[in-house]
């Protein structure tokens, strides 16, 4: 379990090379994302800092992009491509499957903290869908029994 | 020599399972053979597919799975005789009926060794631009009729030789690598089949309008793509292809369908939320951080490889009228044969789904084939005769887009497609203009009223007016053009969006 005094570590560590207009916020961002799991208001302060950045504008970029977020979440990051070549092969009881099987909705995390679902609009598996990223990897033609076999090989509880 | 391909869609379905099995049988049975992880050929119905080199060529076992291969490799290395045994796959009627120019190595060669490129023809436009004045590049590039393949379509030449012309002590090159629509993946199959194709076309419009930085801004949602891209440079690097007066950094998005708007790209390069810019003035006098740019999509850069080494006229020579080349269109959603099929434009609908789709995966029928993405039209059989370019489109109200083709069968709910479009937009807004922010909200809320039979008549008026408000008024292409598959839904599926919905529905085209 990572603890504050980490991720203060790790910021200065991420912080040390970047200075004012010369790095760009949002691969920083990314980084700091990549490192901690998220990208606290704690870190949008020291960011800013650092960029010589109001925090209402780094907070500004944190929130307009998906891929970053202020709190931490579940382990294991879950997305069900819910695009249209993924609905035209029924993503959407796909996603009725996975919440139901979770126990959560889309977008939250189970009660455990082991897994974060959340639906993402096109993975780039079109011909391939239903589409399934966890992780870094992305599963192909996913059915509900195989959606189950994949939660089921995520590491165990937290 | 065995050639799998290691691509996101083949990976997807199990080709890292049957890598290791094969490496597995090997050991076990003492099999001298090595395993080249290509791209993939985008024949996504086929995949895993494994080829085999033989005398004769390549001969492919399809659909394998892990547990396929013991048996497979028992006699040695197979060259047949196996039910999954497709004979020659360059014979393949789906292959062979493809006029493949940007995709020709896609599947065939190591993605990552120059030489491969090189013995393919790879890197003869840089050459050949190497050793032409930047004014003559541009000239190939106009000559070509090469209009953008990131779904705006403006003609690339135009573009370039306004950056060029543009007095300016800086100037960037930017590779749009933010394919957002669904139903597309020709530049995630293209930078991991190919990614030296894209490296020499922004090198070769580095030299036509003399940028030394360019950017590649890739989308997050491709990380198998972004690992191939990075090792595709550090190859280009050492290789001096690269490097000399022109690099390239790639940048990772931030999971946001707006920023595949050129500017607001743009601003989210420039490290800001992706919001899009009013244009004028147009990114190739005012572009990146207040430079002219030339920004196009990758597709768009692998073309010009085609068109600077085999000059713009031979380009030219394929399509119909100002739609010139070929066309990568992306096979996809419920479809037997889903994949990338490159043709010159003007092959009709229904030959793309029926002839090289085979009709839906589920074997029931077809209903509507959404062409150019999110922001596409939806279209019914009525429609599918007509050719798929830009005008021809066009003229039915719909779009070509970045060449997305998805498949419905006949279980699609229309009513609920269109709402979704609306939802989608109302998601993936930048919010800076109030028609695309508040309309689309306001639409994804009418047609949840016409679907439930609220007020229908005036719903239906209200839906008319938003949908033409949202076109005229917002600033970009998301707010602009999600009234085009809500329209199409109702022109052609409006029975299914409000049974009780007063027909006719108007038969108007958008202009």
């Amino acid at each position: 379990m990572r603890t504050a005094d980490d991720e203060v570590d790790t910021l200065r560590d991420l912080l040390s090379g970047a200075e004012a207009g010369s790095t760009p916020l949002l691969p920083l961002l990314q980084a700091v994302k990549q490192r901690v799991g998220h990208v606290s208001p704690g870190a949008i302060r020291m960011v800013a800092q650092a960029l010589n950045l109001s925090r209402a504008e780094v907070h500004g970029v944190v929130s307009f992009y998906g891929d970053l977020r202020e709190a931490p979440v579940g382990r294991h990051v879950v997305q069900v491509c819910m695009a249209e070549a993924c609905q035209s092969v029924g993503c959407r009881a796909l996603m009725r499957h996975a919440a139901q099987a979770l126990g959560v909705s889309a977008g939250t995390t189970t009660s455990d903290g082991r897994v974060h679902l959340e639906a993402v609009y096109c993975l780039g598996n079109c011909a391939l869908g239903p589409a399934v990223r966890i992780g870094d990897r992305v599963h192909g033609a996913v059915t509900p029994a195989r959606f189950d076999a994949l939660i089921a090989q995520l590491g165990g509880t937290a | 020599m065995l050639f799998l391909p290691a691509d996101t869609g083949a990976v997807s379905v199990g080709a890292d399972d049957v890598a290791a099995a094969i490496e597995a049988c090997s050991i076990s049975q003492a099999l001298d053979v090595r395993i080249v992880r290509t791209g993939s050929r985008g024949a996504y119905w086929l995949e895993p597919l494994l080829e085999v080199a033989t005398p004769a060529g390549r001969i492919g076992f399809a659909n394998l799975s892990a547990g396929d291969v013991p048996a497979l490799f028992a006699a040695g290395v197979p060259t047949g005789a196996h039910p999954s045994c497709l004979g020659l796959v360059d014979a393949l009627p789906w292959l062979r009926q493809q006029q493949r120019l940007t995709f020709a190595r896609a599947g065939i060669i190591d993605p990552l060794s120059l030489s491969d490129y090189r013995d393919t023809g790879g890197l003869a436009g840089l050459e050949r631009a190497r050793a032409l004045a930047p004014q003559a590049i541009i000239h190939e590039v106009v000559a070509s009729g090469l209009r953008g393949r990131g779904g705006a379509a403006f003609p690339a030449g135009l573009k370039w030789q306004t950056v060029h012309d543009t007095p300016a002590a800086v100037r960037y090159v930017v590779c749009n690598a933010d394919e957002g629509d669904s139903g597309t993946f020709a530049d995630r199959l293209l930078i991991e089949a190919d990614p030296m194709q894209l490296i020499e076309g922004m090198a070769i419009a580095a030299r036509a309008v003399g940028a030394a930085q360019g950017f590649i801004y890739l989308r997050s949602e491709y990380p198998l793509a972004a690992r191939t891209l990075d090792r595709a440079l550090h190859v280009a690097r050492e290789a001096g292809v690269l490097g000399d007066g022109f690099d390239i950094a790639v940048r990772l998005g931030g999971g946001a369908y707006i920023c595949g708007e050129e500017t607001a790209l743009l601003e989210s390069l420039e490290g800001r939320r992706g919001v899009v810019r009013a244009k004028p003035p147009l990114p190739a006098r005012e572009g990146l951080f207040g430079q002219p740019t030339v920004i196009n999509n990758v597709l768009t850069f692998a073309a010009v490889t085609e068109v600077l080494a085999r000059g713009g006229a031979a380009y030219a020579g394929h399509g119909v009228d100002r739609s010139r080349g070929t066309m990568p269109f992306q096979l996809a959603g419920n479809v037997t044969r889903g994949g990338l099929v490159e043709v010159p434009f003007g092959i009709t609908v229904r030959a793309l789904v029926e002839g090289f789709g085979g009709g839906c995966a589920s074997g029931r029928p077809m209903k509507a084939v959404q062409v150019g993405g999110p922001l596409g039209a939806y279209l019914p059989e009525s429609q599918w005769d007509a050719p798929l370019a830009y005008e021809s489109m066009a003229a039915i109200g719909a779009m070509l887009g970045h060449g997305g083709v998805v498949v419905f069968d006949d279980t699609a709910d229309m009513g609920e497609q269109a709402q979704f479009a609306m939802e989608f937009c109302a998601h993936e807004s930048c919010g800076k203009c109030t028609p695309c922010r508040i309309g689309s909200t306001r639409g994804a809320e009418v047609i949840g009223r016409l679907r439930r039979g609220e007020s229908v008549a005036a719903s239906r008026a209200l839906l008319d007016d938003l949908c033409e408000t949202m076109e005229l008024g917002s600033l970009c292409a998301l707010g602009g053009l999600t009234p085009m598959p809500v329209r199409s839904v109702l022109r052609y599926f409006g029975h299914e969006l409000v049974p009780a919905m007063p027909a006719p529905l108007g038969e108007e085209v958008p202009a």
